[in-house]
């Protein structure tokens, strides 16, 4: 309450002063002082916008690498928010599902404060995701968030953005896709999104979400690239869990969409929707027909290849790398993995045993130069996932494959929801190093030198 | 002190698992030391199986989820072993070489054969504390419960003191910013109603933490953590 309103003369509703005086401290039964005051009535309207058209703009290299930053503990869900309060989004579409509700629900919140310009909830996940393209189309800065059903029910909408050349972050909060239901996480949807031409990024923690998100838009709308950007993150782990975040003020925001910059033109009265939609010669089973499909899809691939200096350049790397020189072995991860990995190094250290790591943080484009060049002297490679069907392990095995001697071993595994214990990371590069049975990976999965021909053959059909 | 504690606590609905596992994890955490807590239950209810995850160490903590390999296991209820009630089965799954157990129970309990010769293989040190026979007798009420077993675990490990477990039930009551379920919610109101003022609330959870440490010291529960402490300082003179 200001101090200005309390000098005020409080009247009734008819207008009368109110001269009967309040008791002098209210307690509730158990006698405590009752402290909190309703809001007090005012006819003053507060512009609940009155923040965010404060909000300046500045450049991505100010808000990336300069502007000052303070440090918060803030749930992965919070994180987001925060993401997109800073990174002047103009619309924000999503059909709620576990663990991506809270997040969406905390965009509503912006949208009250009008940090977003236009927010709904849509019918269903091939609505929204439709809907973010027609928006995307008409020129303005879209987010949409889903999870693991939501994924695949919007993934017809999602594989057609890349090829419409739409720039869009979507983030996706990992969970249980397969029968029987469950709403716990398992990246295993980042299979399907690995290969629609769109940018995809697998976040850690909190920290990571924050970054990537800004960063994604940024990256998004690079006249070379105009593609959709999809952060990943573990469902829970990461959104419901709390962690430190690092984040620049709230009073600074990106520089809007300029869509005039993206490589194809809005929909507007001028400009019907893409051309690839309205020329006739791609409705035909003709040649042309084909040859234009096939130019369109080495565009976006090309495209994706092109965002790799943007990644770079911002996020400072398609990866990271620590302790990998020398290494008795290295762990490649990307998402919860690698925090669980963080954790297995250092038992591993108790053991006396120096164990690299290499996080990737973007799936596509992937890093393949960085690994190879990584990789080259490694002896042992153990990629831990989240999922059943080791889609990292199948892109490092793709990557590395003549350009390194390491023995790989996908795995360990787990999937339906189950944490990771660290001590199946351990158990595999000691049991690597060793040459001894593992309890937790079939011989199956395991690739490289030293290894029965046979069982890799096996392992190749089942993957 | 060792690098890492990885503590499991199974109990059920309404004993304050989750609510004990906070108050350690923020006493470390007020001590300088870095600690997380994962809990785990499925429908919110009195006597329902809940588990709860506190690792405990003093360099950042990265890995998540849930502890299948604990260095200590706190079991809150003796239905947890005798009834099964909990997400982990045998209670003692995963108890790492030479781990501790503390059990809820007066008196020690008649473990199936098997288990017993299975905790006896891994070395497990075993501790039963009356838990709430000690909150009934000092506070008056079972509710307790898990600040008898905090203030024990606490003597056993050496992890914390007595007055930094007393700063966490502060800053648990009085603190800002606590987010808890709607089922914990109406509980605290229940525990408030009882006491009449939040500080003698306090006072009793704190009387109760210092009866279970003073039980686990005067059963010489502490010599390992003594033992530990007396090493660590002969090295660091010998450094």
């Amino acid at each position: 309450m200001s101090e200005s309103l309390e000098a005020e003369v409080k009247t009734n509703p008819q207008g009368d002063p109110i001269t009967s005086m309040e008791p002098e401290q209210k307690t509730n039964p158990q006698g405590d002082p009752i402290t909190s005051v309703a809001a007090p009535k005012t006819d003053v309207k507060q512009d609940p916008h009155a923040e965010a058209k404060k909000q300046r703009i500045v450049t991505p290299e100010y808000m990336f690498f300069e502007a000052p930053r303070t440090k918060e503990f803030i749930t992965g869900s919070e994180s987001a928010k925060e993401a997109v309060r800073r990174s002047n989004v103009d619309l924000s579409i999503a059909y709620p599902i576990t663990p991506q509700s809270e997040t969406m629900q905390l965009i509503g919140v912006l949208y009250g404060e009008g940090y977003v310009k236009e927010y709904y909830r849509g019918e269903e996940e091939y609505g929204v995701m439709s809907a973010i393209a027609g928006a995307s189309r008409a020129g303005v800065r879209c987010f949409t968030a889903t999870a693991g059903p939501g994924t695949l029910r919007g993934l017809e909408p999602i594989a057609s953005w890349p090829g419409h050349r739409l720039p869009a972050l979507a983030m996706f909060t990992c969970r249980v896709v397969n029968a029987p239901l469950a709403i716990q996480p398992d990246n295993i949807e980042v299979s399907y999104l690995l290969n629609c031409g769109m940018v995809v990024f697998h976040a850690e923690n909190q920290q990571d979400l924050f970054d990537f998100i800004m960063k994604g838009f940024i990256i998004s709308e690079k006249n070379d690239v105009t593609l959709p950007v999809g952060v990943a993150c573990d469902g829970f782990f990461v959104t419901h869990a709390r962690g430190y975040v690092r984040m620049q003020e709230k009073g600074i925001k990106l520089p809007p969409r300029e869509a005039w910059r993206g490589a194809v033109p809005v929909l507007d009265a001028e400009n019907p929707p893409a051309r690839l939609s309205r020329d006739a010669p791609v409705q035909k089973s003709n040649f042309m027909a084909y040859n234009i499909h096939a130019v369109w899809q080495q565009e976006v691939w090309a495209a994706v290849e092109r965002s790799r200096k943007y990644i770079n350049q911002y996020m400072g790397g398609l990866l990271t790398a620590e302790n990998v020189e020398g290494a008795d072995a290295i762990l490649v991860a990307s998402g919860s993995a690698v925090a669980q990995s963080r954790e297995a190094i250092r038992l591993c250290a108790e053991k006396g045993l120096q164990v690299g790591l290499i996080k990737i943080r973007s799936l596509r484009p992937f890093p393949t130069a960085e690994l190879r060049q990584l990789c080259a002297k490694a002896k042992l490679i153990v990629i831990p996932e989240f999922n059943y069907v080791a889609w990292l392990a199948k892109d490092v095995a793709a990557a590395i494959y003549g350009y390194s001697k390491a023995k790989i071993v996908a795995g360990p595994h787990v999937y339906g929801g189950m944490s990771m214990p660290v001590e199946m990371i351990v158990d595999e590069v000691t049991g690597g190093l060793t040459g001894k049975k593992s309890g937790n990976v079939p011989m199956s999965a395991i690739m490289g030198c030293d290894v029965d021909q046979a069982a890799v053959a096996h392992f190749m059909q089942n993957i | 002190m060792a690098k890492r504690f990885n503590i499991r606590m199974a109990g059920v609905g309404g004993q304050g698992v989750v609510t004990g596992s906070h108050i350690l994890s923020t006493a470390v955490i007020n001590a300088g030391g870095e600690s997380t807590i994962v809990p785990f239950y499925g429908s919110e209810k009195r006597m329902a199986p809940v588990e709860s995850y506190v690792r405990v160490s003093d360099e950042p903590i990265y890995e998540i989820g849930e502890i299948t390999f604990p260095h200590i296991i706190i079991i809150f209820h003796p239905q947890v072993i005798t009834h099964g009630k909990s997400y982990t089965m045998p209670f003692y799954f995963g108890l790492k070489e030479d781990g501790v157990c503390l059990i809820n129970n007066d008196g020690p309990m008649k473990l199936h054969k098997d288990q017993a010769r299975e905790l006896e293989e891994r070395r497990a040190r075993m501790f039963y504390l009356p838990a709430t026979k000690l909150s009934l007798e000092v506070a008056g009420m079972d509710l307790a419960t898990n600040m008898a077993l905090m203030g024990a675990i606490g003597c056993i490990t050496g992890l914390t003191t007595i007055d930094a477990l007393a700063q966490a039930v502060k800053d648990r009551f009085l603190g800002k910013g606590f987010v808890v379920s709607g089922g914990t919610a109406a509980l605290d109101s229940v525990v408030e109603r009882k006491f009449k003022k939040k500080q003698e609330l306090i006072d009793k959870n704190v009387a109760v933490i210092k009866a279970g440490w003073d039980f686990a010291e005067k059963n010489g529960w502490d010599e390992v953590s003594k033992a530990a402490k007396k090493a660590e300082v002969a090295a660091a003179a010998k450094a």
